[in-house]
C-alpha cells in the first residue's frame, strides 16, 4: 500500500470527474465565468482555491470539536475571510500585476459556494488529514475545469496562449491569420465560458450514462 | 465532550479568542509584506509616469505595455530628469515627489491654511521638456486617476487613467487606448485661460480629429466616469496653471 489507501485516493480522484464540483454539483459557477478570458489567471486562481481550501479544510477539521455550532457558520467564514486575505497579501507583495488583474475575484472567493460547502459537507464531520485531501481534490476538479475552460477561451479569442501567440500574428498577419482565420471576438466575452461549461457538460454526461439523472 | 458548546459564554470565548488570533496573525503577515507591497506600489506608479510620458512597450494598436517592473527604476531615472514640489510660490526640487501622496494632499488642501504640495515630474522628449502631472479624482463607483503630461503650453503629450472599481466594458474603458490616445493634441488653454478638457457627449468629432476643442469623444454609457474625468482633470490641472505662467514669463 502506498501513502494513499484507496479511500483516500477516491477522495482525490472524484472530484476530478464523476464528482466535480463545477460539472456536476454546478459549484462555484460565478468565478469560472469570470476569470477564463486567458489562462493565466485560470491558473492562479485554481492555485489560490487549491491553497484555501486545502487550508480551510484542515482548520475546520482540527477545530470541528471546539466550534460553538450556534457561530459554526461565521467561525467558516472567518477561516474562509483569513486565508483569502493571506492569499490576497501574498499576491500583492509577489506578483502585484496578477493581483490587479484578477482584484476583486480574489476577494471573491470567499463565497465560492465550493469552500462553504466542503468545511459544511466534509470537514466538519472528518479528521485533518481526510479533510486535507477532499479539500485539495475539490479544488483541483475546480481547477482543472478552469484551465480547460481558459485555454480554449485564450486560444480561439486572443489566438495566444499564456500571452505567446501560438497562432501566428492577427495585425500582420502571420501564421493562421494568413490563411483568412480569424480571432472569435466572442470568446473573450463572459457567455461563451457558460457555453464552454456546458460543451464540457455534454460531453462528461454522454461519456458515462450513470451522471444522467432520470426524469 | 466535557465542554458544553451550546452555552453562551463558551459562544462568546470562543469568538473573542478567534478574533484575537485571527487579528494577530493578519496584522502580523501584514507588516511582514509591507516593504514588498510598498516597493511594487513605486514601481507601479514610475509606470504609469512613464506611460503617460511616451515611455512604454506598446506595439500593437490596443496595448496598454509598461517598462518591466526589473528596470523602471532605472528608466525612470533616465527619462525624469527633474522633478519638482511646487509649495505655493515656491518650486522645490525633490528627488522623491512621484512619493507624494495626491490623495491625502488634497484632503489636507480643504484646510486653507495649508499650502498644498503639487508634484510635478519633468522629462525630456524629442528634445522638448514634458511636464507630467498627477490628476486624481471621482468616478461613478470609486476613485479614479492618473497621469496627465504636457508641453509648456499645456498642450496634451499622453496620459495614462486608472481606476479602482469602474464597470467593466464600460467606465472601466477610460484604461483603454482608444480613450486615451484622444487626449494627446488638445489643449488646456484657450487664448491663454485655463478651460480644462471636456469628455464630451455628442461633439461631432468620434474620430477626435479636431484638436482644437477642447473635447474628447466620451464612451457610451459611462456618462458618470466621463463628467467625473473632465471634472478631474478641470480641478487638479489647473492648480498647476500659475507654474505654466511663470515658465513662458
Amino acid at each position: 500500500m502506498g501513502l494513499l489507501s484507496k479511500k483516500d485516493t477516491k477522495l482525490i480522484l472524484d472530484p476530478l470527474s464523476d464528482d466535480n464540483p463545477i460539472t456536476i454539483q454546478v459549484l462555484g459557477i460565478c468565478s469560472a465565468l469570470a476569470i477564463t478570458a486567458q489562462l493565466k489567471p485560470s491558473i492562479v486562481m485554481a492555485v489560490s482555491v487549491i491553497f484555501v481550501l486545502g487550508i480551510g479544510n484542515v482548520v475546520i477539521s482540527l477545530m470541528r470539536n471546539i466550534i460553538p455550532s450556534k457561530i459554526r457558520i461565521i467561525v467558516q467564514l472567518i477561516v474562509v475571510a483569513t486565508l483569502v486575505i493571506i492569499v490576497d497579501l501574498i499576491l500583492k507583495a509577489f506578483a502585484y500585476e496578477l493581483s490587479k488583474e484578477l482584484s476583486v475575484f480574489i476577494g471573491l472567493i470567499i463565497t465560492n459556494c465550493i469552500i462553504m460547502g466542503r468545511f459544511e459537507a466534509f470537514a466538519l464531520g472528518n479528521g485533518p488529514w481526510r479533510s486535507f485531501l477532499d479539500g485539495v481534490g475539490n479544488a483541483l476538479g475546480y481547477g482543472v475545469i478552469l484551465i480547460v475552460v481558459g485555454f480554449f477561451r485564450e486560444l480561439l479569442g486572443s489566438g495566444t496562449l499564456f500571452g505567446f501567440k501560438v497562432l501566428g500574428d492577427s495585425v500582420e498577419k502571420t501564421g493562421l491569420y494568413a490563411i483568412g482565420y480569424e480571432n472569435n471576438g466572442f470568446m473573450v466575452l463572459p457567455p461563451m465560458a457558460l457555453i464552454v461549461v456546458g460543451i464540457i457538460i455534454w460531453v462528461q454526461r454522454s461519456r458515462n450514462k450513470a451522471l444522467i439523472e432520470d426524469h | 465532550m466535557a465542554v458544553n458548546r451550546d452555552k453562551n459564554s463558551y459562544t462568546i470565548g470562543f469568538a473573542v479568542v478567534m478574533v484575537f488570533v485571527v487579528g494577530t496573525l493578519l496584522a502580523g503577515l501584514f507588516m511582514l509584506f509591507r516593504p514588498q507591497i510598498e516597493a511594487n506600489e513605486r514601481f507601479e506608479k514610475q509606470q504609469n509616469i512613464l506611460y503617460a510620458l511616451g515611455v512604454n512597450l506598446n506595439s500593437g494598436p490596443n496595448d496598454v505595455a509598461f517598462i518591466p517592473t526589473d528596470i523602471v527604476s532605472a528608466e525612470f531615472a533616465k527619462y525624469i530628469t527633474k522633478q519638482v514640489v511646487i509649495e505655493g510660490d515656491q518650486v522645490i526640487e525633490d528627488d522623491n515627489a512621484f512619493l507624494i501622496d495626491v490623495k491625502k494632499e488634497a484632503t489636507k488642501a480643504k484646510n486653507a491654511a495649508y499650502t498644498r504640495k503639487l508634484p510635478l515630474f519633468i522629462g525630456q522628449k524629442d528634445g522638448k521638456n514634458i511636464y507630467v502631472v498627477p490628476v486624481r479624482g471621482k468616478g461613478l463607483w470609486d476613485a479614479i486617476w492618473g497621469f496627465v503630461a504636457m508641453d509648456d503650453t499645456m498642450t496634451i503629450q499622453g496620459v495614462y487613467f486608472d481606476h479602482k472599481g469602474e464597470t467593466p466594458g464600460l467606465g472601466a474603458e477610460i484604461k483603454q487606448r482608444y480613450f486615451m490616445d484622444d487626449f494627446a493634441g488638445e489643449s488646456f488653454l484657450t487664448g491663454g485661460s485655463f478651460n480644462g478638457i471636456a469628455v464630451a457627449k455628442g461633439n461631432n468629432d468620434p474620430k477626435n480629429l479636431i484638436k482644437d476643442d477642447q473635447e474628447v469623444d466620451a464612451l457610451a454609457g459611462a456618462t458618470i466616469t466621463g463628467d467625473g474625468l473632465s471634472a478631474m482633470l478641470q480641478k487638479d490641472v489647473k492648480l498647476y496653471v500659475p507654474y505654466f505662467k511663470s515658465l513662458n514669463n
